[in-house]
């Protein structure tokens, strides 16, 4: 059994209210920070965890909070990004669920590093049913004197608010998230300035993950070096993968990162195998707009290291052979699915959520996604094929935000991975593997004629 | 001042200018194209992705490279900053890109469209563009709307580059138009039953890039080529009165603003100037108006207003850069 540094009492009756959540050592991060450390020392010890974003970006905590802009005097906010909504993505929702307070513990020990009095959790629009959670929590802390005007007496004050979005996908990305909690509509803004500049209202904001800020509490109760000693490398802690797809046992877990895939599929602690009679065709490893990986390229490296889950050895080989940790959404395929499908599937998705702004992205997802779907009801020609890489490669990195590179990158890898299955959609479109099941006829191997 | 470097060319500008203004201070072909950014409109840019340029080295304090292609028109220069636009490949592909992405829903059909010869997109898609289109899939079509008494909107041919709600907020008293919707269905359209009917609502057909926002009194009753554009003024309370006036013989066809080499206005027009003195009496005629070279509207026109044949002239403005041609009429 690995290390669970957030999932621990998850399992724990009515662990959502305030005095459970207590008893099981809740809160006490607060206690200790408010009580016994400086501003600056919290970031400090969150600098050595070596704890990264967990949204996707991977990008370094500490390292963001200390961009805030603290000189100016101006009002500072934090915001908690639970947004989420990658296809394939579930950990927030399981996080927020289970363990409200975990949330605010670590909304509040960062509100407490950062300065900030008041805090914003950007909650997705379909999780009405958390909102609620969220709330009564709120209700409970703020009862109990955790959250409000002088918390715990030592002069600090800070208030949570919980904002339901409209359910859009772009207002996952920080600075659409901004515009949208701003009361405008969710387009992402030009960077820079950056949100440590010109945040929420035009003020420093810092927008961190739901995941990454319940990790706070624990590197405040156990220190940073503690922290970083989990895990490898510079993916120190742990993440929450969520795991679904043909395996048997799909759901939120946590690792430590630097497990390696191949346990963690087919280990009966994780994801117990490939659910079926068929064997693994690829892996998509951090929610849908990461590149997928063939079963070969997932369990071992293209150097014939095996496949570890850390950001690092995800992104091991580049795009060419290599993909990303992103935001743990596991997702596994096996040889009964069809990629052409898949991949039509997700360009459905980035077609749908592409807000519209920059050219690239607006026109391009709708490109894809309609060539997708001519291949995949068999119409599509070979030309196809190469128009298809040609229209993905134009859209990324020349757009605002990442959703251009989301919606451009399984495409690429899609053809990269598995041309011959696109190429097979043009010869042989009866052949699909998605209609095969359909129609309820037998699927084996690819090669089999019908 | 700072220092930055644009395609082998450096020139020093005030710190906070835009590599696209850096540019444009250097002049020539080396000027990044922009279809929805609008120096004139604080807030515009971004959004076309016409004038990414790539970023060699960032400063001189970090010669890093930038990891993508960046938007000139909003990314600050900074000291020491070396950029590449027609010198790099990867921005000359990026760029084809943009234009055949901006032309896989607007309709191909110059011919009928009454922007035709002063598109920005037109031009943008000549310089950059493939010869043929490789979307073989039905364009996006919308539903007309009525949106006011001077102007057509014509969302079919829109690329959303956002400049006439910039018009709107920035120059009137209130905004009634807006973005609908999202993605590829998004759509220009007024609040619900209102129409767009202010003192300076024309401007927002002078800002739109291509055939969207045209002007009901001038469209389809001639083509601009046709048309001596003259610069003209009148004493206005409302503006500053300086406009282009199109005539055709005597008779003044359209009233419009005056756009400099970049196809900007700086001093916006009332709609009293624009639409309500068409008689030449009201207006002081300054002289004909020149354009690029290369415009459309030039055609046949040089001959009699310089009383010079167009070989002559043009052998004339060899080696000279084209933001220099401004005022050789």
């Amino acid at each position: 059994m690995g290390k669970r540094l957030l999932l621990e009492h998850a399992h724990v009756e009515s662990i959502d209210r305030l005095d459970v959540y207590r008893r099981h050592g809740g809160y006490a991060a607060v206690e200790k920070a408010l009580k016994s450390m400086s501003p600056a020392e919290v970031v400090e010890e969150v600098k050595k965890s070596g704890l990264r974003g967990r949204g996707g970006a991977g990008f370094p905590t500490g390292l963001k909070w200390s961009f805030l802009d603290k000189k100016s005097g101006r009002p500072r906010y934090l915001v908690c990004n639970a947004d989420e909504s990658e296809p394939g993505t579930f950990k927030d929702r399981y996080l927020m669920e289970k363990l409200p307070h975990l949330l605010l513990e670590g909304i509040i020990v960062s509100s407490y590093a950062l300065e900030s009095h008041c805090a914003f959790i950007y909650v997705r629009g379909e999780f009405r049913w958390i909102i609620k959670i969220l709330e009564r929590a709120i209700e409970e802390a703020c009862a109990a004197g955790w959250l409000g005007k002088n918390i715990l007496g030592t002069g600090f004050d800070l208030d949570i608010i919980v904002h339901p979005g409209a359910g859009a996908y772009i207002c996952g990305e920080e600075t659409a998230l901004l515009e949208s909690l701003e009361g405008k509509r969710g387009l992402p803004r030009i960077k820079p300035p950056f949100p440590a500049v010109v945040g929420l209202y035009g003020m420093p904001t810092v927008v961190n993950n739901v995941e990454t800020l319940a990790a706070t509490p624990w590197i405040v109760l156990n220190g940073g070096d503690a922290y970083a000693s989990i895990g490898i490398g510079k993916s120190t802690g742990t993440k929450l993968i969520s795991a679904c797809g043909n395996i048997r046992k799909p759901g939120v877990y946590e690792i430590e990162l630097g497990l390696s895939l191949e346990e963690f599929l087919y280990s009966d602690e994780w994801c117990g195998g490939m659910e079926g009679a068929y064997g693994l065709k690829a892996v998509v490893p951090g929610g849908s707009s990461v590149p997928i990986l063939p079963a070969s390229l997932a369990l071992k490296t293209a150097s014939g290291q095996p496949r570890l889950l850390s950001y690092e050895s995800l992104a091991e080989g580049g795009f060419e052979s290599g993909s990303m940790l992103g935001s743990g959404g596991f997702i596994v395929y096996d040889e009964a699915q069809c990629i052409v499908r898949n991949t039509f599937n997700f360009a459905r998705f980035y077609h749908h959520e592409s807000c519209g702004q920059c050219s690239p992205c607006r026109e391009g997802t709708g490109w894809l996604e309609r060539i997708l779907h001519k291949l995949e009801e068999g119409h599509g020609t070979l030309a196809d094929i190469d128009l298809l890489w040609d229209v993905q490669k134009k859209i990324e990195g020349n757009t605002i935000c990442p959703l251009g590179d989301a919606a451009a990158w399984p495409v690429a890898s899609a053809i990269r991975h598995f041309r011959h299955e696109f190429e097979e959609h043009v010869h042989h479109p009866e052949r699909c593997l998605f209609r095969r099941r359909q129609a309820a006829v037998p699927v084996n191997a690819l090669a089999e004629p019908v | 001042m700072i220092r930055i470097t644009i395609d082998d060319i450096e020139t020093q500008v005030e710190e906070g200018t835009t590599i696209l203004n850096a540019a444009r201070k250097i002049g020539g072909k080396i000027v990044p194209p922009a279809m929805c950014y609008y120096s004139s409109l604080p807030g515009s840019g971004g959004k076309c992705r016409a004038c990414l340029v790539k970023v060699e080295q960032a400063s001189a304090r970090d010669p890093r490279p930038m990891p993508k292609l960046v938007a000139s028109c909003c990314t600050p220069a900074q000291d020491g900053m070396v950029v590449r636009n027609i010198t790099s490949p990867e921005v000359i592909e990026a760029r084809k890109g943009v234009v055949e992405l901006l032309l896989v829903n607007h309709p191909l059909d110059c011919p009928i469209c009454d922007q035709a010869g002063e598109c920005d997109l037109q031009n943008f898609a000549y310089e950059h563009g493939l010869e043929k289109t490789r979307s073989e899939f039905p364009r996006r079509t919308f539903d007309p709307i009525d949106i006011g008494p001077h102007i057509q909107l014509h969302m079919t041919r829109c690329i959303l580059c956002y400049r006439c709600t910039l018009v709107a907020d920035q120059l009137t008293n209130e905004r009634v138009h807006g973005i609908l919707w999202r993605g590829e269905v998004s759509e220009i359209s007024t609040y619900i039953q209102k129409a767009i009917d202010n003192d300076f609502s024309g401007n927002m057909i002078d800002v739109c890039p291509v055939g969207a926002l045209t002007d009901k009194h001038f469209r389809f009753r001639n083509r601009v080529w046709f048309l001596n554009p003259m610069d003209a003024h009148r004493a206005c309370s409302k503006c500053s009165g300086k406009v282009v006036l199109w005539l055709r013989g005597k008779e003044i066809y359209r009233v419009t603003a005056r756009k400099d080499a970049y196809g900007e206005v700086h001093d916006f027009i009332c709609n009293a100037c624009r639409w309500e003195h068409y008689d030449l009496n009201d207006w002081v005629v300054e002289g004909p108006r020149s354009f690029q070279p290369w415009s459309v509207i030039n055609a046949n026109k040089y001959n009699a207003q310089t009383k010079e044949l167009p070989d002559q002239l043009y052998s004339k403005l060899d080696n000279r850069r084209w933001n220099e041609f401004e005022g050789v009429t």
